[in-house]
């Protein structure tokens, strides 16, 4: 499998991090089975997420009512050593892979971005330390399907 | 298209907050237009974050990120006039890129 940590020299070194990357390069690197299928399970078998303990020290910070599932902020903070990656699914949504933050050299366990719920359910963390996944989720209760 | 990116990094103690804004339509190739044609998937892929040159974050993104994507993270390690860099690519081929320095 490709090494996905360092794509940023598969895209030609830290000088061309180019405008003209080809998209077959891209294309190897985003991991299309699992952004593209509508199956939570199939998104973890992709990713390799055997199994994910439920830990509190992953803190999922997200408003308990969305009006508009286009916009839904969430902010996550992982106390657990070594983070090396976060990423954000949502079953219900038409693909639950939302994102995978893969954070090194200093890049802090935190972050704070906006994604898309198609309707009420939980917006689900994994935190990726030391090779094993760890997980907590937050319930949003959408109004109105923000993933057309 | 404008590919613009709103960039912030400013040092407190010893964390930087890194603020992004990309303009972006991230489009899911499932919502209609007005005509009732379905829109293109138009949506970012891969982000990465440099800090002088050395990577600090890489990400792959699907569709379910939200219209003019938005972002904070917090560095450690950064100075004063150091130097850090956000590049996007998307699904049609197009990217964009800022740089902006620690204050």
């Amino acid at each position: 499998m490709m090494q996905r940590r360092n794509f940023l020299k598969i895209l030609g070194g830290a000088i061309a991090w180019s405008l003209l990357a080809p998209l077959e390069t891209l294309a190897a690197i985003w991991n299309k089975a699992a952004f593209e299928t509508s199956s939570l399970d199939i998104v973890k078998k992709e990713l390799g997420i055997l199994s994910a303990k439920v830990s509190p020290q992953i803190k999922v910070i997200a408003p308990d009512r969305a009006e508009n599932g286009a916009v839904v902020q969430v902010e996550i903070t992982s106390h657990i050593a070594n983070t090396e990656a976060i990423l954000i699914m949502v079953a219900k949504n038409p693909t639950p892979l939302i994102a995978n933050f893969i954070l090194s050299n200093g890049m802090q366990p935190y972050l704070i971005t906006r994604i898309k719920m198609a309707e009420t359910d939980d917006i689900q963390v994994f935190i990726k330390a030391d090779g094993q996944y760890f997980t907590a989720s937050k319930r949003v209760e959408v109004f109105e399907n923000g993933c057309g | 298209m404008a590919n613009d990116i709103k960039l912030r990094a400013q040092l407190n103690d010893d964390i930087t907050e890194i603020k992004v804004l990309m303009s972006h339509p991230m489009e899911t190739g499932r919502r209609k237009n007005g005509a009732g044609e379905i829109v293109p998937a138009h949506f970012i892929q891969l982000v990465t974050m440099l800090l002088n040159d050395k990577t600090v974050l890489e990400a792959e993104w699907g569709t379910g990120i939200a219209k003019d994507p938005y972002l904070t993270f917090h560095l450690k390690g950064a100075k004063i006039g150091d130097k850090i860099v956000i590049v996007w690519h998307d699904n049609q081929g197009n990217t964009g890129n800022s740089q902006i320095f620690v204050v």
